[in-house]
């Protein structure tokens, strides 16, 4: 019996990530989510801007590339227009927490009924590694050398908190994928994600606190182990808006 | 019985699997490389898997399949 497989909904090639980089990760559970849910057939998928740009290659469902940062704008168009259809975007730090916060922030605000996959790694990935709006302070990366420096570039961006404090959300929640728990605590989340778009509840965020090796400067298993010392204590986990069970509790 | 099986083309040799395993029987192969360059990942004790899955749900390319 098959316990373990690549689920249909990610396409058979190879990965153009680096070496222990996470975005793998999250692809397949995103795929594991559509294929659990049965909406492989209608999903259609938002790519940003960044390393995961190529993402269109790899969902075996209809994929739209987004401008930079715009895919909630992109995602609201086509599930205003084909409000069947399943609508997801998968974004990194640079694309959703940098130049595109408005839309993200505007999205979130008019609770569209969205699902939205953003890929916090705290740094900008596919041009080579400088700092993002996501960098945590003390930070070295190639355009930080001496580290973040707050009191010249400012603080880093938390998008679950500052979503949390809007209204219109339906769901936000802050997850990794450093061990198999976290993983199986990701699958959990991302496929509530989407069930919240299936019964249209509204807008579901899910952050995933990930690695990125090669610009850190790390082997992945360094990296993995720099999430939970450094990127858990400044972003902690957990569900930061869950308004159908705040609702559910108050009745 | 569990099977693993590996799309050695695939491995990008992270290690990521080889630490998930809680009977730590994987390893990146000592002696073989693929065609990318890396040493893929390889069971070092086929008897003792039990077919747990955890180095297939860490592996970020999902080259590894799992049949109990």
């Amino acid at each position: 019996m098959v316990v373990f497989d690549k689920p249909h909904s990610l396409i058979d090639v190879p990965l153009h990530y680096c070496p222990g980089c996470t975005h793998g990760i999250v692809h397949r559970l995103v795929a594991e989510a559509i294929d659990e849910l049965g909406i492989e057939g209608k999903a259609i998928g938002i790519a940003p801007v960044g390393c995961s740009v190529m993402a269109y290659d790899y969902f075996n469902c209809d994929m739209i590339e987004a401008a930079h940062g715009r895919a909630p704008a992109v995602a609201t168009g086509v599930k205003r227009a084909n409000p069947e259809n399943i609508v997801f975007t998968y974004q990194g730090d640079g694309d959703l927490a940098s130049i595109g916060t408005a839309e993200t922030v505007h999205a979130a605000a008019r609770n569209e009924n969205i699902t939205i996959i953003f890929i916090n790694n705290a740094i900008y990935g596919m041009t080579g590694g400088q700092m993002a709006p996501t960098s945590l302070p003390g930070q070295v990366t190639q355009t930080s050398p001496y580290g973040r420096d707050t009191s010249l570039c400012g603080w880093p961006v938390k998008i679950c908190e500052m979503l949390s404090q809007l209204d219109g959300p339906e769901y936000l929640e802050r997850v990794t994928v450093n061990n198999v728990a976290n993983v199986r605590k990701a699958k959990k989340a991302i496929k509530k994600a989407f069930q919240n778009q299936v019964e249209g509840k509204g807008f579901s965020l899910i952050e995933v606190l990930s690695a990125c090796p090669t610009n850190w400067g790390m082997t992945p298993r360094e990296a993995l182990k720099w999430i939970d010392d450094n990127m858990i204590p400044y972003y902690p986990l957990g569900v930061y808006k869950d308004r159908s069970a705040a609702k559910e509790a108050a009745e | 019985m569990a099977k693993l099986t590996f799309k050695e083309e695939n491995c990008k040799g992270c290690g990521l699997c080889v630490d998930a395993c809680p009977k730590g029987i994987l390893q990146l192969s000592p002696d073989r490389i693929n065609k990318k360059g890396h040493h893929p990942a390889e069971l070092k004790n086929e008897a003792a898997c039990v077919g747990c899955a955890s180095c297939a749900m860490m592996c970020p390319d999902c080259i590894i399949k799992v049949e109990r």
